[in-house]
């Protein structure tokens, strides 16, 4: 069983008339990234940052590290590191000064040279942060996050804006934090990143959670259906590949030919039929479910709707 | 947690002199303004320069230690309202310092620029209208930075109801300047219509001003208690009232 570093039962939480958050509950495990997805104004920001402790739950009982974090919340600053949605700091202050500053309000940090040199920001550090770019910002806002070595780090929405280069970068980042042993719950709006990088997903629409679980259950469970598409001028095609149990439905369009099945096996198994009826294939691709498919099947709509 | 204020306070003063035009703003006009009119009437009530012959219709260098004071409360409604626009104080109330602190810092560094320029305008009166200036410096000081402080804590309260960065200057502007204007600076409260009095009593302006006035005649302190005891009270309130009130994002 592993060891469960959140645990949020049941939050609730409105502003005025507006509820942002309703009846969430989750785990996060010791040493896995946790991905809350949805899209904007879902409320995972305002579920974070209950979990955090910036805001106060209306109703529900949240758990991080064993800590309350309303009763709590001096002890529990000192054991987590968080990262901000469209966050700046002073525009004039200098990288090293930023990192100087925040190792100096810990018990316990790491190197800060070393951290930045980590980080990819050592020829950054006497930049003023309104001169760096939208990666660097991140970077730094995450080095702000690590400095005191924090058992459980807070990413939000962490690569909207950047781009596809820069947060490749970020994500091997993240992966990086997750091989130091340190737990990560992060949101994004972003399926593919969800998919990347996390262990576990929520997703949560309208402040009410739809699904948890890994990626890849969520997709066998809610969109298992795989599809083998490939072209071959072969005549007789349906009837040499009938026999085998696997393929579902056949469904051929003069030489493109369409093959549904489920499971993970599927494409296993049709390339081991191919192969074996001895079909000459002049192309051949597999079309797998994501968790975008999983998110329009639960939701009606795509995620940037 | 003194740690933290330190170094927030240091990094805050480097940001704020890293902008030229906010110093300069909030320096060098006060003090160049404090030059100029102080040769057309003379730098303070009592010490008629040889330019101008006439008794002066008010004293300068209150005139410029209050702007300059002023200028530091525009300065920190500005920058409260830009860092919560920005998320910077949301970012620093994640960390452990406390929210105390991290205002604080802005307080300290206000004050010390406050200093600053008060030092900035005696070497200018030093320089410019030798002999002029008898004020006893230290006295003068303390009863600048006290009213300063109060009309800081008033400039919490606007920080907090102010909508936007962009609106905070004007803002500030608009309160704080038509409070000097019946402050008892340019003429004598008495002349005011009495509602207008009544309300004055309310504004730190009025206390501040005429609580340096007092400094400069050599009144002092004591004889002036009231307003020492109306600015603290101003800065209670208020303090109170932001407490209640402030906005960090």
């Amino acid at each position: 069983m592993p060891t469960s570093v959140i645990s949020v039962d049941r939050l609730g939480k409105r502003y005025g008339s507006t509820i942002a958050v309703d009846d969430v509950s989750l785990e996060v495990y010791q040493g896995e990234i946790f991905g809350l997805i949805g899209p904007n104004g879902a409320g995972k920001t305002t579920t974070m940052e209950c979990v955090q402790g910036l805001r106060k739950p209306d109703r529900g009982v949240i758990s991080v590290l064993s800590l309350d974090p309303q009763r709590d919340s001096s002890e529990l600053r000192q054991r987590i590191g968080v990262q901000h949605q469209e966050a700046h700091l002073q525009k004039r202050i200098k990288v090293w000064e930023a990192v100087d500053l925040w190792s100096s309000l810990y018990r316990k940090t790491v190197d800060p040279e070393a951290l930045l040199t980590r980080l990819g920001l050592e020829s950054k550090r006497n930049a003023w942060f309104m001169t760096l770019s939208g990666g660097q910002k991140q970077r730094l806002f995450i080095a702000l996050a690590l400095i005191h070595q924090p058992e459980v780090v807070f990413l939000d929405e962490l690569t909207t804006g950047l781009d596809p280069q820069a947060r490749r970068a970020i994500w091997g980042l993240i992966t990086d934090i997750r091989a130091q042993g340190t737990t990560v719950f992060l949101t994004t709006h972003l399926m593919e990143e969800a998919e990347r990088l996390c262990d576990r997903v929520a997703i949560i629409e309208h402040g009410r959670m739809l699904e948890m679980g890994t990626p890849a259950d969520l997709v066998q469970k809610h969109c298992p259906e795989r599809r083998v598409v490939f072209t071959s001028e072969g005549p007789g095609l349906a009837e040499r590949l009938k026999e085998v149990p696997a393929i579902q439905s056949i469904a051929s369009d003069g030489s493109t030919h369409t093959l549904r099945g489920e499971g993970d096996d599927f494409v296993t198994d049709v390339i081991s039929a191919i192969a074996s009826v001895g079909i000459r294939v002049r192309g051949f691709r597999t079309e797998i479910p994501t968790l975008e498919d999983v998110f329009l099947k639960l939701t009606g709509h795509g995620i940037r709707d | 947690m003194l740690n933290g204020l330190w170094k927030l306070t240091w990094v805050e003063i480097k940001v704020f002199v890293r902008e030229p035009m906010g110093v300069v703003g909030s320096l060098g006009i006060p003090v160049i303004m404090f030059v100029v009119l102080g040769r057309l009437f003379g730098p303070g009530v009592g010490s008629v320069s040889a330019a101008a012959a006439a008794a002066p219709p008010f004293n300068v260098a209150i005139l410029a230690a209050i702007i300059i004071a002023i200028g530091a409360v525009l300065s920190l409604i500005s920058i409260i309202s830009i860092y919560r626009e920005g998320g910077i104080l949301k970012r620093l109330r994640a960390t452990p310092l406390s929210p105390l602190t991290i205002l604080g810092a802005h307080v300290v560094v206000k004050l010390l620029f406050t200093l600053l320029g008060m030092a900035l305008l005696v070497l200018a009166g030093r320089r410019f209208f030798p002999g002029a200036m008898q004020v006893n410096l230290i006295k003068f000081a303390a009863a600048l930075l006290l009213g300063t402080l109060s009309i800081l804590s008033l400039g919490f309260v606007l920080a907090s109801i102010v909508p936007t960065a962009r609106f905070a200057q004007p803002l500030g502007a608009a309160v704080l300047y038509p409070m000097l204007a019946v402050s008892g600076l340019f003429f004598p409260l008495e002349r005011l219509p009495p509602v207008v009095r009544i309300v004055a009593q309310a504004f730190p302006t009025t206390h501040a001003v005429s609580l340096m006035k007092g400094v400069w005649d050599g009144s002092g302190f004591a004889a002036h208690w009231g307003d020492v005891g109306a600015l603290i009270l101003i800065f209670a309130v208020c303090s109170a009232i932001s407490a209640k009130v402030f906005r960090w994002e």
